[in-house]
């Protein structure tokens, strides 16, 4: 859903997991998908801090 | 019997006077003065301008339903078949006062009113649904005929003659859908179109897709290791029983919950209404879509400087783009109100 995110101008998207659970995924343990949360989270602190002058997609690498 | 038209004009096109004047209060003058005389010439034998109403911008501005009684009045008395109110062009406190006025004519006096403006006068947005709103330059160096086109629109309106689409007739889009006949079938259009984009030809769309406004990025003022963050959702997530009724789509209303206290979010005490997706999941463990848990250690880790105890949740789902706007300011004035530096709003 970014380019959706990025059309109506949202300034900083950060792709997540997905549609049905973006901060999770249920197939991972339980330890794995709260590391995989804590990265997107991360992720958008890291975006938080960027400056940017046009809608932005900050993905995980 | 030539039409009974009034016109309303602001203090500079009504001859009072420039910004000095833009406190004077509504006045009636008889026949047509200043930028109505236009609109005389414009009807030419088919109406006559019987009176024009003139007001300071800032007036109208600072103490608007006043204002409007007081111009009603005047119009009302002058028993006109018509309004014309404005050009107001690229002046905006004129545009929101011509179209407020055209809606509160066409409301009480049960007769056509009509404006014109630049695309960029916020009286566009505001009243463009309610009233005819001719388009203009943003400024009046081609008034004359701006108001003919201004005119003729009038004119359609008050025999109660079919008006044309928006681009044909020269107004903005009333938000209003109508049935056409076209000769040619929609997959037949559909192609010419995609072979005009294929080939680089200019082609219309028959679906406009909404003009979203570039909203400036803020700069994150302190470092996060002082900053207050808040979670927003859209995703739908309520405390059981869903106190505030969030609709489980086409949402108009939103919930703020309070996390005081809370480590992360109990699956048992929380729901999801939203019909847009499989909510199972979330429902499983909410912070598969609000991320209290983790948020909460940042906190007490250091690396972000407090995590907001209120949660703001919305469903996103076929919500209107007014209701969204709406919603969206009022959520960023209270996180404001409280503090809040930066927001991680998570969305399905």
């Amino acid at each position: 859903m970014t380019p959706v995110a990025v059309m109506v101008g949202a300034n900083r998207v950060v792709a997540a997991a997905g549609i049905i659970h973006p901060l999770g995924n249920a197939e991972l343990s339980a330890d794995d998908e709260k590391a995989l949360r804590r990265r997107i989270v991360a992720q958008a602190l890291e975006a938080l801090k960027t400056e940017v002058a046009r809608p932005t997609v900050f993905s995980s690498e | 019997m030539p039409l009974r038209v009034v016109c309303y004009v602001n203090q500079f096109f009504g001859q009072l006077g420039g910004e000095e004047k833009a406190g004077v209060g509504p006045q009636v003058v008889d026949g047509a003065v200043g930028a109505a005389r236009a609109v005389q010439q414009a009807l030419g034998d088919a109406g006559t301008v019987v009176a024009t109403v003139i007001c300071g911008d800032n007036y109208v501005a600072e103490q608007a339903d006043r204002a409007l009684a007081e111009m009603l009045k005047y119009v009302r008395d002058a028993r006109p078949e018509l309004l014309v109110a404005g050009p107001a062009f690229l002046a905006g406190r004129y545009g929101v006062a011509c179209g407020a006025l055209a809606a509160a004519v066409q409301a009480e006096l049960k007769i056509p009113a009509v404006t014109g403006m630049h695309a960029e006068n916020p009286g566009v947005d505001l009243y463009r649904r309610q009233v005819y709103i001719v388009e203009t330059g943003a400024e009046a160096t081609r008034m004359l005929a701006e108001v003919t086109r201004l005119v003729a629109l009038a004119l359609k309106l008050v025999r109660g003659e079919a008006i044309g689409a928006p681009a044909t007739e020269g107004y903005f889009a009333r938000g209003l859908t109508r049935n056409v006949e076209v000769a040619t079938i929609a997959a037949d259009r559909a192609t010419a179109m995609l072979l005009d984009k294929l080939a680089g030809r200019s082609f219309t769309s028959e679906v406009p897709r909404p003009a979203f406004a570039s909203v400036p990025a803020p700069r994150l003022l302190k470092t996060l290791e002082g900053a207050t963050v808040a979670l927003v959702t859209d995703g739908g997530l309520v405390p059981k029983g869903n106190p505030d009724g969030i609709e489980a789509l086409n949402a108009t209303r939103y919930g703020a919950y309070s996390i005081e206290g809370k480590a992360g979010l109990d699956a048992a005490q929380y729901d999801n209404p939203h019909r847009g997706y499989d909510t199972s999941w979330v429902k499983q463990d909410p912070h598969r879509l609000v991320p209290v848990d983790v948020a909460r250690e940042l906190e007490q880790s250091g690396a972000i400087g407090k995590l907001h105890e209120t949660v703001y949740s919305t469903v996103g789902v076929a919500t209107t783009l007014a209701h969204s706007a709406r919603m969206g300011a009022e959520i960023a004035e209270k996180l404001r109100a409280a503090g809040v530096d930066a927001v991680i709003l998570t969305s399905t």
